[in-house]
Order: structure tokens, then sequence, then C-alpha cells
């Protein structure tokens, strides 16, 4: 048997392996290596679980709870509606909640406006999230929405935030490899001054 | 049909379990040029195929939810991109609680066991948590002194690599340290709140390399040590001790085996273990001079309970009645809070090593009519940790305000960990369940556990410092609200997975399992290395003093060994 144990400039290499290179500070060394893998996502996705109709309906959805602004994409770029998707087809329990929820979504519609979610003005669709994206419900009508519209969230939000854009919407600079650690003095001085004890 | 099969020859020595008890015995032993058969009940690791230190969420496509999105059901038994470690859960190995009674048993199967996986927090006992019963009445003294562990916890440091200061305070011993590491911003904060309510904030003494160590190489502070890291700069007995020992030759590992019993000849001496060979499904006997069981504190009980025969009807060494009694594990007791100072903090990598780099030791070791006996540290966490599944949501609303949150919160939450000591009582311990075995055949065991009210009111304790902490730092506590049964805060037995206590040492026989150096007193060719002879389970995680014990106890064996008294 081989010996498992290995040292770290051999680390390093398989770190770098995917063509990264590391550097002796903080880096991301994970960009390279993310961009060439390809994501469970793109024009070329076929969904798995959902039939179309759902699957565009949820990207919708997730672009409304994730929308694009000035400084990110929405949650379209980040694959949320393929992660969905592709654990709806790996768990029965989730697939139910998504195409229940889905289509409580179009009934909803269908019997307010005469169209689905997905065709209804955005006005309308934002009328209808505001009843079911807060813990206070203005009717119970509203219950299957605000239960299914939570997975929803919470799901999109996963999805998002794990994503590339999510991460470097949030800033997140870490899990490379450095050569030392140290904490930036700017950081130390932003937070003394703004907190009880003072600069 | 199942075979007995025989092994012939007489092997030195049989380790039954690789974790930090059963890979120093592997170390210390093949040091010394000792040949050692190590079994242990689940497969080899590759540290290289099976740690996912450097992955990212997005490299799977379920993300870390697992192929069937176990995580979003709460079936999810352990992270996906953790060590592989263990489970809550071990499919086909079932356990028992009591009727009325709580408790959660972490095992672990793989080389290696949880030390491919644990916090590293690296704390020695104090000179009381040897004798607690001599400093407040309560518990069970140790059949050993401070000082007579004093030179094995500077041996295990030595190897180990354990970072800290000295600090000079009786409850939390200096040692022999390697560089601290940087307190990074939120632990900023916590040390000048801590120095306003008088509360030390010292540097954190963890098993990570601030320097390189016996070849071993420094930390590359990527802050993934929970699962595995492939330059062994976090410590784990697979990569630290038992893979450098099979370079020697003289290790015959046997994987995917699960002892079932210790089999004994005429005078009640260890002759041989019985085992399941998992893969072929087989049962195996191997030959042994001396058995040493690091197991885990109660898998090993269960063995020796388990090795019934003429002599010992109630279990291996167990003519006392102590074994599977004083069963404990860490009191644990957590609280979030967010800190508007921290929002919109400039961006960096917060990394470092796995965990916190600064802790709370306890702190009122000298206060008067205190609410409850020993004390409790506090583990520190916050900073821009890698979002992963459940980390940035939110409770209500949607969009870009939403987002808008997201970016300003991120980096701005902090968290307190109390872990505290618990008493042993008459009410926690584990037994053999009469009616029930596992897919092995091996009877199980069934579990009994209840705090009392000095962990209640260690609790309360804690949950009053950790609101004053956020407090004094401009911050709100997020966590939901101090339960009204104080008793529901206590997390359940086993849950913090520090058990101890199962395998009793001492002096009298009447009133213990094992002599001062683990080994059965009827019985003094096998040996308990784990956390099982421990006497207290202090305020200080488990892993180091199993070092040092396992240490102490298979020089001592090596030496009975060479003087033919074993």
């Amino acid at each position: 048997m081989s010996n498992p144990q290995v040292t770290r400039r051999e680390a390093l290499v398989v770190l770098t392996a995917a063509g990264t290179v590391v550097p002796a500070v903080a880096q991301h060394t994970h960009e390279a290596l993310a961009a060439a893998k390809s994501l469970n996502q793109g024009a070329n996705y076929k969904p798995k679980a959902l039939v179309k109709h759902q699957f565009d309906t949820l990207k919708a959805l997730g672009d409304l709870i994730i929308p694009a602004d000035a400084t990110s994409p929405a949650a379209s770029e980040a694959g949320a509606a393929e992660f969905i998707d592709y654990l709806c087809s790996k768990n029965d329990e989730l697939n139910n909640i998504f195409t229940g929820g889905l289509f409580w979504m179009d009934n909803y519609m269908q019997s307010k406006h005469g169209t689905t979610f997905l065709a209804a003005k955005k006005a309308d669709q934002i009328a209808l999230l505001d009843n079911i994206a807060y813990r206070k419900l203005p009717s119970p009508e509203f219950a299957p929405g605000q239960k299914f519209f939570m997975w929803a969230r919470n799901m999109v939000m996963d999805a998002y935030y794990t994503s590339p854009v999510g991460m470097k919407d949030l800033g997140f600079m870490g899990n490379g490899a450095m050569s030392e650690f140290s904490v930036p003095k700017e950081a130390v001085d932003y937070v003394m001054k703004r907190s009880p004890f003072g600069a | 049909m199942l075979q007995i099969q025989r092994s012939p020859g007489v092997g030195d020595v049989v380790i039954i379990g690789s974790g930090a008890g059963g890979g120093t015995a592997v170390k210390v032993l093949t040091d010394m040029g000792m040949n050692v058969t190590l079994l242990e009940a689940g497969p080899m690791l590759n540290p290289f195929k099976d740690f996912k230190e450097h992955m990212l969420p997005h490299e799977v496509d379920h993300r870390g939810a697992g192929e069937a999105a176990e995580l979003y059901f709460g079936r999810q038994q352990w992270g996906y991109f953790s060590a592989p470690n263990g489970y809550w859960d071990v499919p086909g190995e079932p356990f028992t609680v009591a009727p009325g009674n709580e408790f959660k048993w972490f095992r672990s199967r793989i080389m290696g066991g949880r030390t491919n996986h644990y916090g590293r927090i690296s704390l020695r006992f104090s000179d009381y948590d040897f004798k607690p019963r001599q400093f407040d009445g309560l518990g069970n003294d140790w059949p050993m002194t401070y000082e007579d562990m004093a030179p094995y916890y500077d041996k295990a440091e030595e190897f180990i690599g354990i970072t800290g200061t000295k600090e000079g305070m009786r409850s939390a011993p200096d040692g022999k340290f390697l560089p601290p590491i940087p307190p990074r911003v939120h632990e900023q904060l916590v040390q000048r709140a801590g120095k306003k309510l008088n509360i030390p904030v010292i540097p954190s003494r963890m098993a990570m390399l601030t320097k390189p160590v016996h070849g071993r190489a420094a930390c590359h502070y990527c802050g993934q040590c929970g699962r595995g890291c492939k330059t062994a700069s976090a410590f784990s007995s697979s990569q630290a001790m038992i893979f450098p020992a099979m370079k020697t030759g003289r290790v015959n590992v046997i994987s995917n085996a699960m002892a079932r019993e210790i089999l004994v000849d005429d005078r009640g001496w260890a002759k041989a273990v019985s085992y399941v060979d998992k893969t072929t499904k087989q049962e195996k006997t191997i030959r042994a001079r001396v058995v040493i069981i690091g197991a885990s504190a109660c898998e090993s009980a269960r063995l020796l309970l388990n090795s019934k025969s003429a002599k010992y009807s109630a279990g291996l060494g167990n003519f006392s009645g102590q074994l599977g009694r004083n069963l404990t594990d860490t009191v644990g007791y957590a609280l979030n809070g967010h800190v508007p100072a921290m929002e919109g903090m400039p961006r960096h990598n917060s990394d470092g090593i796995g965990g916190m780099h600064v802790y709370v030791p306890w702190w009122e070791l000298d206060k008067k009519n205190k609410e409850f006996p020993r004390g409790y540290h506090i583990e520190i966490g916050g900073g821009f940790n890698m979002p992963g599944l459940g980390s940035n949501r939110v409770g209500e609303g949607y969009g870009a305000k939403v987002k808008e949150q997201m970016r300003q919160n991120y980096g701005a939450s902090i968290h307190f960990a109390g872990r505290g000591e618990m008493i042993p009582n008459e009410h926690s311990y584990c037994d053999i369940d009469p009616t029930v075995v596992d897919q092995w055949g091996i009877p199980v065991l069934r579990f009994h556990f209840r705090s009392s009210e000095h962990e209640i009111n260690m609790v309360k304790h804690m949950d009053r410092t950790f609101r004053s902490l956020i407090e004094t730092m401009g911050g709100k506590v997020t966590s939901p609200a101090f339960p009204a049964d104080a008793s529901k805060a206590v997390s359940p037995g086993g849950f913090i997975i520090h058990e101890a206590g199962t395998v009793k040492m001492g002096n009298d026989k009447t009133d213990s399992v094992l002599n001062q150096y683990s080994q059965v007193h009827e019985a003094p060719n096998v040996l308990v290395v784990d956390a099982g002879p421990f006497n207290s389970n202090p305020d200080k995680n488990v892993t180091l003093t199993i070092v040092a014990n396992s240490w102490r106890a298979s020089e001592h064996i090596a030496e009975e060994m060479r003087k033919g008294n074993v």
C-alpha cells in the first residue's frame, strides 16, 4: 500500500493541478477549477423531474427571490432551478413539494387573473409573493403557498450563495492556500471604530 | 454457514480501534520495535480520495445536500463534505435507549476514527481534574495525579503539535506549544468584551501546525480541518500515527474487523480476540499476548461486557460492577448573535485554522458559592465562513432587499458554545440490552442517561455569560429564547461526542475495572486506552488526555512484557 501521507508541497501541487496558480497570499484557488467544471446548468439543461412549464415557472420565481442588481446577477445565473430540479429527481418527497407548490401558484393565478403565474403581469406576481413570503398570513387561503414559498426561498438562496456568482456577491475569499495567516488592519479598524470599544 | 477460522501464530499485541487511543498504542509500540495487529471496524482511509477539504459546494450537483437531498429532510448523518468519520446511526448496528431517557451515540467506522474530523481542541486536564473528589467532594478521583500525566502530555504535545501560549492559569495548564495564530476580527472584539467583563480570552490550543512538525507540513490555512487534511497539518491518528507505523512493516492492519469478544485462558487472562470480518462475513479469531482496546468509551465497555466466561459472568474484569457505569458527556449550550459593528466589514480571507483562534478557559475556579461545581470553557465562532446549504437564508421576504441584507450581514454574526463538565451520576450508564443483537449477532448497548441540577445550573450560567458578551460587543442575541424548562437547554447525552467514564480506573479493585496503567485488574494483559478509563470528564475535550494516557499505558505494558510479567 502506498503511504497516503503527503508533504505540503505535494499537496499544493495537487491543489494547482487544475491549472490554478497558488500565490503566497490569499487567492481563490477554485475559480479556474470551478470555471473548468461544467455546472449542472445552462441553456442546454433538460429538466429531470419538472415539466418544462414548471421548470420555467421555478426559474422565474427564483429570479423574483434573488433578482439581478447593480452588483450581481439573478438566481437563474446561479443554476437555482437546475439545482432544485436535480434534487427533485432524486427525492419524491421534495418533488411533491415543488410540483404541488407550482400547481398551487398557477391555480391561484388562474382563479384570480385567468393566467398562469409565468404569464401573469409582474405586478400580479409580486402581489402574490407579498401574500406568501412573510410569517404573518393575510388570510388562511395562502397557507399552502406560504409553506411552498419557504421551501422555494430556502433552496433558491442555498443555490445562489453556494454558486460562484453568489460567493462573489458575498465576497467569500477563502478555502485556498495561504503561506501565513494575517488579519488586515483596515478590517479591524473599521469594526473597532463602529464598536462600543472605539478605535 | 459461518466458519470459525483460527489464525496461526501468537501476535505480540492486538490493538482494537484506530482512533486517538489505538493510534497512540500503535505508534508507541512500533516505535519500540514491537509488532502489532490493528483491528479497525471500518475501512481503510485514503485521504487523497476521501477528504474533500478544498471542494466548493457547487463542484457537486447536489452542493452538499447528498445524492437523495437528505440534508433537506434532516436525514443526513453528517455533512457531505466532512471527513469520513462515522455516524449517528450505523447501518445494521443499532443501540437502544431505556424508556424515558435520551442518548445519541456517535460511532466511527474508519481508519483513524473520529480523529479524522474532530475539533482538535487540545487542553490538558488540571491538577484538580485528576482529584475531583478531593477538590469538591463530587465524582471520583483518578488513581494518578497531574504530575504522573504531565510527562506524557509533554510527549503528546511535542508529537502532535499544538498551538498556544503560556498563561499560568490553574484551570488551563500550560504545555509545549507551537506559535499561536492571530485572532480574527470578531475574536478581537470578543477579547475587548472579555476585558470589560473580566473574562479571559486567550489563544486557542489546537492540534494544527503553525510550523512543520515531524515531517508534517505547516498548515495552509484553508479553514477546512473538519473535512480532513490532505497535508496532515491538522492532527489525525490515521495520518500522523498509523500510516507512518505501517511504513515500518511492524503493523498488521485488519480493517473491516468488528471485535466480538475477548477470549480468556484458565487464569482469566486474554488469549485471543474473536472478530467478524465484515468483508467476508466470517468469524475469525486472532491470538494475542496483550489486547489493547481503544474502541471508544462505550464500545470498549460493550466489548468487555460481552466477553463473558466461567470466570467473568458479568463481563471481563467486571467484579466491581463498574463496567458501563459513570457514563458522562460534555455539557453543551450555544448562543448566536448579530454584531452591527461588523456589518459591511472590508472583505478578507478569515479562514485561518479550522475553528477558533482564541477561547475562554474556565475563569471562576476560585469563586465562592458557585451555583454549580467545576466549570466550562467557551468556544467562539464567526468570520467570513464558506457559504454552504442553509448558511445564508432569511426567515421572510424576498427580492433585492434580501440580497442587500445578505451582503450586509455576511461575517457579522458571532457564535458562543459552552463546553462544560458533567459530574458522573448513578442514573447515567450503559449496559447490554437483553434482547437486541446487531447484524453480526453481537448484543447491543442500552443507554440510560440523565442530567442533574449541576448541569442545568451550568447552562443557565452559560446563557447569562454569552448574552452579556454579545451585548457588550453592541450585538443582539439571534438565538431563540432560553427555554422555560432549563433542562431542555442542556445538550442531549452523547450529542457533544465526548463520552467517557465507562471503564473506570482506580486503586481499589472492588470499585474499578482498571489500574492506573489502564490494565484490567484481573487480566493485566487487557488494557483500555480510550476515554473509558476517565474518572472525570472535565471541560477540556478528551482527545489530548486519551493520547497522553494511552502513551503512558503503552510504555508501561511494553515494559511489563519485557520483564515477562505479561
